[in-house]
């Protein structure tokens, strides 16, 4: 790319992120300080696990063995080779194919 | 005392090791089955930490699956210092090296994505950046400065549609994640951090720019990949989620 | 140094409560006896974002108390000095009315096993644990309140009891206590003798802060009760007394309500502190 090209490209992104910027209310939202609340649960998910002082009575200390069993959601997830040509499934169960692209 | 600790230790995380000598109930009879009380909270707090600190791999799991990885896990790797919001940095090495779910092969970069997260919500707050800067500074100027992006600012590549995954888990009512491959970038306006999804030519813009390349040079690198990279959509959106937190022209 | 008197450096006498960042809102809007708040330090050792933010806002309403659970005082090995400077960085900002840790270990190695485990009482662990606390008092330039454990099991070695290792504590180091009576009620149903004997021998007027919290019942291999301190329910009846009877020799104190497990709503947090407030209130001095 000529240095010309390059720079009316990062000038005109420049211009039309800022024009984009100046007529979109929400970022007046993020000035907001809503140190309580977040959207969709995203506060609890992304905040992580903290200590605690306290012990349970919930017995969960055995057992070392893996075996599947529920399926979560990967069941649902169905993903064929990806394009460095590992084949790869989504599912929990073992898929000896690989779905169309 | 030191052989002690030692035995606690080892019998705390091995449920087949002998409990320590010594102790006693309040009538001086050996108490090894109380021991198992702190066996049982060491085991279940470090299990309920990690479903607290991958969610998403939790939900892709199922509850028992995750509950037996996170068993093995946190007896491979208990925590290594008592900042818990950062447990699980081993997660993703561990679900590679991990046969029975190595069908799954997306896992590994979810739970990167999830440390992600994290970090980006436990970030240093970004110093205020008025992005009009961007704008009055010339042409020629602006390519040959750099930019300083916020703390919270993180870059998860994947050859995964990663994003459409962490969404179809978190968001009610989202597609199911098509056969493309998304990096995320995740940024943090205020407080909540979100992924965004990038393609090839704008990870190698951020990377670039990460590095400290100036805007030129990170115009270079994304056109490498596309030659018809755009760089707005990018840009508005760091500008957008407070992401830039300086612009650093080049010295006169 | 260890300025133990400053009002700056004191609890209210009033009802705390163990902070969660979900009951942010509700609190502020409706906080009714509470005005103090605890915080685990180690949830706050991030570097900024909505933990730091939160603190910031509520700190103009309500007394801090930072209460650690990572420092392993009652370890083998010498305190992580990283942690510790973290920890200083934490109350130097937050200038907390109070610093608090437990006579418990947490770290073998590099190690943190995110559980508060038990130590014989010895000369051996004493001295251990004295240099600990004089080190935790000398970086953070004051005095810290030590909270007595839950006991689960006793151990054969021990040569002292827990009353004279935490009175010799308080003499050698010039802490403060945390006393916890539903540890106390835990400890002493475990471990078979009285909780009143207990607070008996217990050095009350070095007493900084109290915590009540609820407890879980199980067994032992021999049948007999076995409490567990889970923070996951209401206060039990009997700890609420033996609070009564411990402010009846301490005077009014801060007194935290602790819930850290199955945390509830806001309204039924807040009823807990309303009875520590009127079990406070019995006990107004003047």
């Amino acid at each position: 790319m000529s240095n010309t090209m390059k720079s009316v490209a990062i000038a005109g992104a420049v211009a039309a992120a800022l024009a984009a910027q100046s007529t979109t209310p929400a970022q007046a939202a993020g000035k907001e300080k809503c140190y309580g609340v977040s959207l969709a649960g995203e506060n609890d998910c992304a905040a992580g696990p903290g200590t605690t002082c306290a012990g349970t009575s919930v017995t969960d200390y055995q057992g070392n063995a893996w075996t599947l069993v529920d399926a979560g959601t990967c069941a649902e997830i169905e993903l064929p080779a990806m394009a460095d040509g590992t084949a790869r499934t989504g599912s929990l169960e073992e898929l000896n194919r690989d779905l169309p692209a | 005392m030191t052989k002690l600790h030692s035995q606690f230790r080892a019998a705390l995380l091995d449920p087949e090791a002998p409990t320590p000598t010594g102790l006693r109930d309040g009538q001086g009879r050996p108490a090894a089955k109380r021991f198992d009380v702190y066996r049982n909270n060491v085991t279940v707090a470090l299990i309920e930490a990690l479903r607290t600190a991958f969610p998403v791999l939790h939900k892709l799991l199922g509850t028992q699956n995750f509950d037996q990885l996170a068993r093995l896990f946190v007896r491979a790797h208990p925590p290594e210092t008592p900042l818990m919001m950062h447990y699980g940095g081993a997660m993703p090495a561990f679900l590679e090296g991990f046969a029975p779910l190595s069908h799954i092969a997306y896992l590994p970069d979810v739970s990167r994505l999830e440390l992600a997260l994290r970090r980006s919500y436990h970030a240093a707050d970004a110093p205020a950046f008025d992005p009009a800067r961007l704008g009055v500074v010339t042409t020629d100027v602006l390519m040959a400065s750099t930019l300083t992006l916020a703390p919270a600012v993180e870059l998860v590549r994947s050859p995964w549609p990663l994003v459409e995954i962490w969404r179809y888990n978190t968001a009610k009512g989202a597609d199911k994640p098509r056969s493309v491959p998304q990096s995320a970038l995740i940024t943090r306006t205020e407080f909540d951090p979100v992924p965004h999804a990038l393609d090839a030519a704008q990870v190698a813009w951020i990377t670039q720019i990460r590095a400290g390349a100036t805007l030129a040079a990170a115009q270079d690198a994304a056109s490498a990949h596309d030659p018809d990279f755009d760089l707005t959509p990018l840009l508005s959106l760091l500008i957008q989620t407070n992401a830039i937190a300086d612009l650093t022209t080049p010295k006169e | 140094m260890l300025d133990a008197t400053s009002p700056a450096h004191r609890l209210p006498a009033a009802p705390g409560v163990g902070y969660k960042a979900q009951h942010f809102t509700d609190l502020r809007a409706d906080p009714g006896p509470v005005k103090w708040l605890e915080i685990h330090a180690e949830n706050y050792m991030g570097d900024g974002g909505r933990p730091h933010a939160q603190l910031r806002a509520l700190r103009p309403d309500f007394a801090m108390s930072v209460h650690g659970v990572g420092l392993s005082i009652g370890g083998q090995d010498p305190l992580d000095a990283g942690h510790l400077a973290r920890l200083k960085t934490l109350v130097d900002w937050l200038e907390p009315a109070s610093f608090s840790e437990h006579l418990a270990w947490s770290t073998h190695g590099a190690e943190f096993l995110d559980d508060l485990l038990p130590l014989p009482y010895t000369e051996a662990t004493f001295a251990c644990v004295a240099d600990h606390i004089d080190q935790v008092q000398d970086v953070l330039g004051r005095q810290m309140l030590l909270e007595n454990p839950s006991s689960y099991l006793a151990f054969e070695q021990s040569t002292m009891s827990e009353t004279e290792f935490l009175s010799a504590l308080v003499r050698r180091t010039g802490c403060g206590l945390l006393l916890d009576v539903n540890n106390v009620f835990i400890s002493a149903t475990n471990l078979g003798y009285t909780p009143r004997g207990y607070l008996d021998a217990y050095p009350l007027t070095s007493v900084g802060e109290i915590h009540v919290g609820g407890h879980a019942e199980d067994a032992d291999d021999h049948g007999a009760p076995l409490l567990i301190d889970s923070h996951g329910s209401a206060t039990a009846d009997p700890v609420w007394a033996l609070l009564d009877h411990a402010l009846a020799g301490i005077g009014p104190a801060p007194v935290l309500v602790e819930w850290d497990n199955d945390v509830p709503d806001w309204p039924t947090l807040r009823a807990e502190a309303e009875r520590a407030a009127l079990t406070l209130s019995a006990h107004v001095s003047g």
